[in-house]
């Protein structure tokens, strides 16, 4: 079963300092790695801090874009870890290994598999 | 068939839903993977089973004959549905490989079956109130309207909440499993929580004019005793303990009107003696594990009142001990002021008076009515009683029950 692990915080990398940021990324690397070898990972990424979101709404067939994140909350979208996981408690003990999860927090969410989703997706 | 034979039959398949449903049904969610599945299966196998065992005679163990009943008509079901939808086929086949498989091991596993089904129910991923309700509906069997209206909750609003609920453990794959050793002390405790929390529901109902409703506290007893025959660890013997000792003082604690009656002015020939010996039992069974924790002293507290037979024959000292001792597992303000009311128990008014007063004035509890109340209390005792007036006031202005409030203005009207 696949879950997506989406990792929000206040701070971001862009506000950590130089050393901080440093330790940040050899923790993710560790542990992506890890999941890579236990063949958990599915896929993610970093995201650029929400000052460069763009949300974009189409009303009465007309675009809509106007600048930053959908919504304006404190805890901001980080990043992100598609993962495989047997059940949801492995998925939270997963997810409790971010070092997101210590200063933000992680919301972990199941990956649709529905015929009727798989069908539109192409799959 | 004679109509008296079908009659007693029926008698006797009530009673066994009455006493195994719930057990059946929890083998049932494992066996079909789904609490929808699992509730229409039992009401199948029920449903044969009044037929069947008229004619046939009740099988030699009936809950492994519901459960294999209730497994092969959801199989059956299984098999009209892929008539009509062959893309299901493989799964339908896969499906009964696994209950099959799964039912091989289904004797040793019946017992654990029940466990699976509270640990689940109380899943920190599930709301802490939805944990509750789902809890009384699953593995207590109550109906929805029943949970909604102890919980003075619209029943339509309840469903709702338990349907999302059931969806979020299908959809986001909440396993149906005791958690392994490393995790069960932190999952426990938050079943051990719900199952508290459905006694004190009971025992002290938080709004409304009746102060206790004894059905949920009869459910959570049973619940107690379920876990205890299950998984006797020592906390989940300690709170067995514990709800016993409270529950047996039910019959003195409220006067025929309704109003509350103090532990100390308490009749206590009305205690129920069998529930507080086996309480006590329960908590030498847990002490001698070493490894209890705060529902246990908890427990240890009440059993030095059940000891006592006058209130003024109390053992405060002892009492004041295990308050320290449960301060040290527990530290909480709430703690704090039992153990001030019976530091002044013990060495007089003034001592609890000046606890009381440095956790207000730490601004802890000046919310709470019952830390007025016993302020209220105390300076009542030592004949101060502008003092007791003051505190009464402010304790009827923050309580919300109605026999509470009853009972501080009672004691408002005696000091004049």
């Amino acid at each position: 079963m696949q879950y997506i692990c989406l990792i929000a915080a206040e701070n971001m990398m862009e506000h950590f300092t130089a050393e901080e940021a440093a330790r940040q990324y050899d923790e993710y690397q560790e542990i992506t790695e890890q999941l890579r070898r236990s063949a958990q990972l599915v896929s993610c990424n970093r995201l650029k801090p929400p000052e460069d979101a763009t949300t974009v709404r189409v009303r009465g067939g007309k675009a809509q874009v106007i600048d930053g994140p959908y919504a304006e909350t404190k805890e901001q979208l980080g990043g992100y870890y598609v993962i495989e996981a047997k059940d949801l408690n492995e998925a939270i003990q997963i997810a409790a290994r971010f070092p997101g999860a210590r200063y933000g927090c992680v919301e972990v969410r199941p990956i649709a598999v529905d015929d009727q989703t798989r069908t539109a997706l192409g799959f | 068939m004679p109509a008296d034979a079908i009659a007693t039959t029926r008698a006797l398949v009530d009673e066994i839903y009455r006493t195994e449903s719930r057990r059946v049904y929890a083998t049932l969610v494992r066996l079909l993977n789904d609490f929808d599945r699992a509730e229409e299966a039992l009401h199948e196998a029920f449903a044969v089973a009044v037929e069947q065992w008229a004619t046939e005679g009740v099988p030699a163990n009936p809950v492994a004959w519901l459960v294999s009943t209730g497994r092969f008509k959801a199989i059956d079901a299984m098999r009209r549905r892929v008539r009509f939808d062959a893309s299901i086929t493989e799964l339908a086949a896969r499906f009964e490989d696994v209950a099959s498989t799964n039912a091989a091991k289904a004797g040793e596993e019946i017992a654990d079956d029940r466990l699976r089904l509270i640990f689940t129910c109380c899943h920190p991923a599930i709301a802490p109130s939805t944990q509750v309700s789902l809890t009384l509906r699953e593995v207590c069997g109550l109906t929805t309207e029943a949970i909604a209206s102890a919980f003075i909750t619209a029943p339509a609003t309840l469903a709702q909440r338990i349907v999302r609920a059931k969806a979020k453990i299908r959809d986001a794959k909440i396993p149906y499993q005791v958690p392994a050793r490393e995790e069960l002390p932190e999952r426990l405790e938050s079943v051990l929580q719900v199952v508290y929390l459905v006694f004190n529901e009971g025992y002290s109902a938080s709004s409304g004019s009746e102060l206790t409703r004894p059905d949920l506290s009869g459910e959570a007893i049973r619940l107690g005793r379920l876990l205890v025959e299950l998984l006797p660890e020592p906390e989940v013997i300690g709170l067995l303990a514990l709800m016993l000792l409270h529950e047996s003082r039910r019959a003195a604690r409220t006067s025929p009107k309704g109003e509350i009656v103090l532990l100390e002015e308490q009749d206590r020939t009305r205690w129920n003696r069998e529930q507080i010996a086996e309480g006590k039992t329960l908590i030498e069974r847990s002490v001698a594990s070493r490894a209890f924790g705060p529902f246990t002293i908890q427990a240890a507290i009440s059993a030095v009142h059940a000891d006592a037979p006058t209130a003024a024959e109390t053992e405060w000292n002892q009492i004041v001990s295990l308050y320290d001792v449960l301060l040290r597992m527990n530290p909480s303000p709430v703690v704090e002021l039992n153990r001030a009311v019976a530091v002044a128990m013990r060495d007089g008014p003034a001592a609890g008076i000046t606890l009381i007063d440095a956790l207000l004035a730490r601004q802890e509890l000046v919310d709470y009515h019952l830390a007025h109340a016993a302020r209220a209390d105390l300076y009542r005792r030592s004949g101060q009683l502008d003092a007791a007036r003051n505190s009464y006031r402010q304790a009827l202005a923050l309580a919300r029950q109605e026999p509470e409030r009853r009972f501080l203005e009672k004691r408002l009207m005696e000091l004049g």
